[in-house]
C-alpha cells in the first residue's frame, strides 16, 4: 500500500449525496479488470453519455480537474454495496483523498484498507472549499496533511480533521491490515511453532498420494 | 465454565490485535471460483505472499454449469472466475479439485467429505453458508474478499469473539421431520436476525441423535438465522465418519486428535449469553411460504395473513412476500402446484439427503409439467449415487441427473427457474429473485421436494400419496 502523507492540488468538487458505490463502479466492470484498469471506468454512467462519448459538462471531465487528486463529496458518499473495486476506481482515476461529511462505513473501511484517505469535515466547510475552487478553478489548489491533520483550503484557512491515531499511523506508514497484523509476524511465528506440536493433525495436510 | 466457542476460541488466539479484536490462528482455507479468484487476484495485486499454501484448498462449484458434459467454458460469464481460480492455485501450489476431477463439489460439501475439515478446526472461505462445516464442530464461518486475502497473507484473522447462543431441540424428531425442518422451525419461530453478533451451537438430545450429514443441514442455516457461524459439539459419531477420509490424521495423529476433540464441548455449567430450547417431537415438516427463511410454517398449516404479523414492517414484508409468491392466506401450501423441483446445493446434496429423496420417486414418475433435477453436491457424492443406481430411480422417474454445482441454488450459472414458475428447493436461501428473476421458491426438506416433484403439488409426506 502506498504511504499517504500529504497531498496539495485541484479538488473536484462532486457535492452530491449518497453518491453510490454502483455510480462509482458498474458491477460489470468488477468481473475480470485489475485495480488499474478499473479506473478508466469510474463514475462511467456520468462521464460519457449514451453515444460513449464524453460529457463536457461532468466535473471530473473539466481540463482542470482531470487529474485530481482530491474529491469534494457530498454526505453518505460510497454508499450501497461492499464492492472493493469502488476505492480502486477512484484510485484508477488518480484519487488519493476525499474530502465529505460521511461516508458509508463499508466504504471508509475498504478506504482505508488501499491507502485512500476519507476526511470528514462539516458539510458547510467542504461546500465553503468547493465555492473557492469553483471561483478560480485553474489556480486553486487544497492540501490535504495527514501528518499535521489537517485541510488547506484554496484561501490558506485550516480545518482540523479527526482520525483513530492506529489508522493515521497505519497510512503513513503504508501499512493495510495485512501490514499491520505483519507487525506481529513473530508473535503468530512463535505461535504457530508451539501449535505444530500440539496439534499436529492440525498441519499435517499433505496429499494421501504423497504420504 | 467455558463453552464450546470460548474453547474454540482460545485455541485459536494468538494475541490481542486491539480495538477489540483478537488475531485468530485460521487452520483451513477454502476458496471457490467467485471470492477466491477473486481474493488470489487481490493478492497478487497487493504484493503479498501466501503464508501457508497447504492449508488452502479449491474447487469451482458457484458459476459453472451443471449440465452433462459441461466444462468451464459452457457458461461464458463464469469462465473467467475458473480461469483465475486455476491460474492461482497453479502459481501458490493449493491444491485444486477441478471440474471433471475426483474431489470436485460444492466447496461446503467437499470440504467435509474430503477430510479437510475437521473438528476443532478455524475453516474459512468466502461465502456465508461455511458455516456448514460446524456440523463436524469446527469454528467454521464466511468471510469477504478483504478478509480471505487478509487470511492467505498471515493465516491469521482480526476478529471480535461472538456472543454465545445454545438453541436446544429437546426429545426426537417426528417420523418424517428432518434437520432441514428443525432448523427451519427455528429459524421461523426466533426469526432471521436473532443470531446476529451470536455464535450458535446446536445441541440437545435430538441433535446428539442426528447423522454426521445432517448436522451439516443444520448448520448450513445458522447463516439464514443471522449467525456467521453455528456448531455441534463433535461425538464418536463425528468421529467415526471422519477416519479414513483422504485429509484427516492417521496413525498416532490420529490418536492424539480424537484424544482432544473429545475435550470439545460446553462445560456443564457453562453460561451462554442466549440460551433456547424447542421441542423437537412438536416440529412437522416445514415448508416455506415468503420470501425469507422465517417466512415457514408447517406443511398442513395455514399460510399467515399479514394482518398476523406482530409488527408493521413484517405486515409489509408478508403481504409483498405474499403478492410475489403469488398465495393466498388462510389455506395451507399443501395442494399448491408447483413448476420445478431442485433438489441440491450445500445444504441438501449429500449421499443421504439423495437416498431420502429417491425414496420418494421409487417406481414413480414426475408429476407432468413439473422440470425436476438432481444435482449431487459432489463428484464422490454422484459416483456413490451412482453406485447404488440412485441415478436410475431418478433418471427413471423423469428427473435431470446433473453434475455437481450450485445450480439453481445461486442461478448465476446460467441454470434458472423461469419467472413466475414455482419451485420447491432443498437449499437454504428463497429471497425475491434467487433461483431467477421473478422465480418463487419453497425450501423444504429432500423427501418434501422429491415428493411434490411426483405429485405436482406440495405434498404432506406423512400422509400417503
Ligand atoms: S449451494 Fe448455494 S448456498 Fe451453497 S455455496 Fe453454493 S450458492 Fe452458496
Amino acid at each position: 500500500m502506498q504511504p499517504f502523507t500529504a497531498v496539495t492540488g485541484p479538488a473536484a468538487p462532486l457535492l452530491r449525496p449518497n453518491i453510490d458505490t454502483d455510480v462509482i463502479i458498474r458491477v460489470e466492470r468488477l468481473v475480470g479488470t485489475t485495480r488499474a484498469s478499473m479506473g478508466a471506468h469510474a463514475f462511467e454512467v456520468w462521464r460519457f453519455r449514451a453515444d460513449g462519448s464524453e460529457d463536457p459538462a461532468f466535473v471530473l471531465n473539466r481540463p482542470e480537474f482531470r487529474a485530481a487528486p482530491i474529491l469534494l463529496a457530498g454526505p453518505n458518499f460510497g454508499c450501497g454495496s461492499s464492492r472493493e473495486g469502488a476505492v480502486w476506481a477512484l484510485q484508477g482515476m488518480g484519487v488519493r483523498a476525499v474530502i465529505a461529511p460521511s461516508y458509508s462505513d463499508i466504504f471508509r473501511n475498504n478506504a482505508l484498507q488501499n491507502g485512500l484517505l476519507p476526511v470528514v469535515l462539516d458539510e458547510a466547510v467542504v461546500r465553503e472549499i468547493a465555492a473557492q475552487v469553483e471561483a478560480a478553478p485553474d489556480r486553486a489548489r487544497v492540501t490535504v496533511d495527514l501528518e499535521r491533520e489537517v485541510v488547506i483550503a484554496p484561501d490558506g484557512t485550516r480545518h482540523r480533521f479527526a482520525i483513530d491515531p492506529a489508522r493515521r499511523e497505519a497510512l503513513l506508514a503504508g501499512l493495510d491490515d495485512v501490514g499491520l497484523t505483519l507487525r506481529q509476524a513473530d508473535a503468530i511465528a512463535a505461535w504457530q511453532q508451539a501449535d505444530r506440536a500440539a496439534r499436529p493433525w492440525a498441519w499435517q495436510v499433505a496429499a494421501p498420494e504423497r504420504r | 465454565m467455558p463453552t464450546l466457542l470460548d474453547k474454540l476460541w482460545q485455541a485459536h488466539r494468538v494475541a490481542s490485535a486491539g480495538g477489540g479484536q483478537d488475531l485468530i490462528h485460521i487452520d483451513r482455507i477454502l476458496l471457490h471460483d467467485l471470492s477466491g479468484a477473486r481474493a488470489l487476484a487481490e493478492l497478487a495485486e497487493k504484493g503479498h505472499a501466501i503464508a501457508h499454501p497447504a492449508l488452502a484448498f479449491a474447487t469451482p462449484d458457484h458459476a459453472v454449469a451443471t449440465g452433462p458434459g459441461r466444462t468451464a467454458e459452457t457458461f461464458p460469464a463464469g469462465a473467467r472466475g475458473v480461469a483465475l481460480l486455476r491460474e492461482g492455485a497453479a502459481r501458490h501450489g493449493i491444491r485444486l479439485f477441478d471440474l471433471g476431477q475426483d474431489g470436485q463439489g460444492i466447496v461446503h460439501v467437499m470440504g467435509p467429505e474430503l477430510g479437510i475439515v475437521l473438528p476443532g478446526l478455524t475453516v474459512i472461505c468466502g461465502d456465508s453458508h461455511t458455516c456448514t462445516n460446524g456440523g463436524l464442530g469446527a469454528l467454521a464461518f464466511g468471510v469477504g474478499s478483504s478478509e480471505l486475502a487478509h487470511a492467505l497473507a498471515t493465516q491469521t484473522l482480526r476478529l471480535a469473539k461472538p456472543k454465545a447462543m445454545r438453541v436446544r431441540f429437546e426429545g426426537a424428531f417426528p417420523l418424517g421431520t428432518t434437520a432441514k425442518d428443525a432448523v427451519l422451525a427455528a429459524i421461523g419461530r426466533l426469526g432471521t436476525g436473532a443470531g446476529a453478533g451470536f455464535a450458535i451451537e446446536w445441541a440437545g438430545s435430538a441433535v446428539r441423535a442426528l447423522e454426521v450429514e445432517q448436522r451439516l443441514t443444520l448448520c448450513n442455516l445458522s447463516i439464514e438465522m443471522g449467525a456467521r457461524m453455528g456448531f455441534i459439539a463433535p461425538d464418536e459419531r463425528v468421529f467415526a465418519w471422519i477416519a479414513g477420509r483422504d485429509y484427516a490424521p492417521r496413525g498416532a495423529a490420529w490418536e492424539a486428535a480424537v484424544a482432544a476433540w473429545r475435550g470439545l464441548a460446553s462445560d456443564e455449567d457453562a453460561a451462554f449469553d442466549a440460551d433456547h430450547v424447542i421441542d423437537a417431537g412438536a416440529i412437522a415438516p416445514q415448508v416455506t411460504w415468503g420470501t425469507s427463511p422465517e417466512h415457514v410454517i408447517a406443511v398442513d398449516a395455514p399460510i399467515p395473513a399479514p394482518e398476523a404479523a406482530p409488527d408493521p414492517a413484517r405486515r409489509k414484508a408478508w403481504a409483498d412476500a405474499l403478492a410475489y409468491q403469488g398465495l393466498e392466506p388462510g389455506r395451507p401450501l399443501a395442494g399448491t402446484r408447483v413448476d420445478w423441483v431442485f433438489i441440491g446445493s450445500c445444504t441438501n446434496a449429500r449421499l443421504s439427503d439423495l437416498r431420502e429423496a429417491a425414496r420418494m420417486v421409487r417406481g414413480r414418475r414426475v408429476a407432468p409439467g413439473v422440470t425436476a433435477w438432481v444435482v449431487p453436491g459432489s463428484v464422490r457424492v454422484k459416483r456413490a449415487a451412482e453406485e447404488e443406481g440412485l441415478d436410475r430411480v431418478f433418471r427413471d422417474a423423469g428427473f435431470d441427473w446433473r453434475e455437481p454445482g450450485c445450480s439453481l441454488c445461486v442461478a448465476a450459472n446460467g441454470e434458472a427457474v423461469p419467472p413466475g414458475a414455482r419451485c420447491v428447493s432443498t437449499s437454504n436461501r428463497n429471497f425475491v429473485g434467487r433461483q431467477g428473476k421473478g422465480a418463487r421458491t419453497h425450501l423444504a426438506s429432500p423427501a418434501m421436494a422429491a415428493a411434490a416433484a411426483v405429485t405436482g403439488r406440495i405434498t404432506d409426506i406423512r400422509r400417503p400419496f
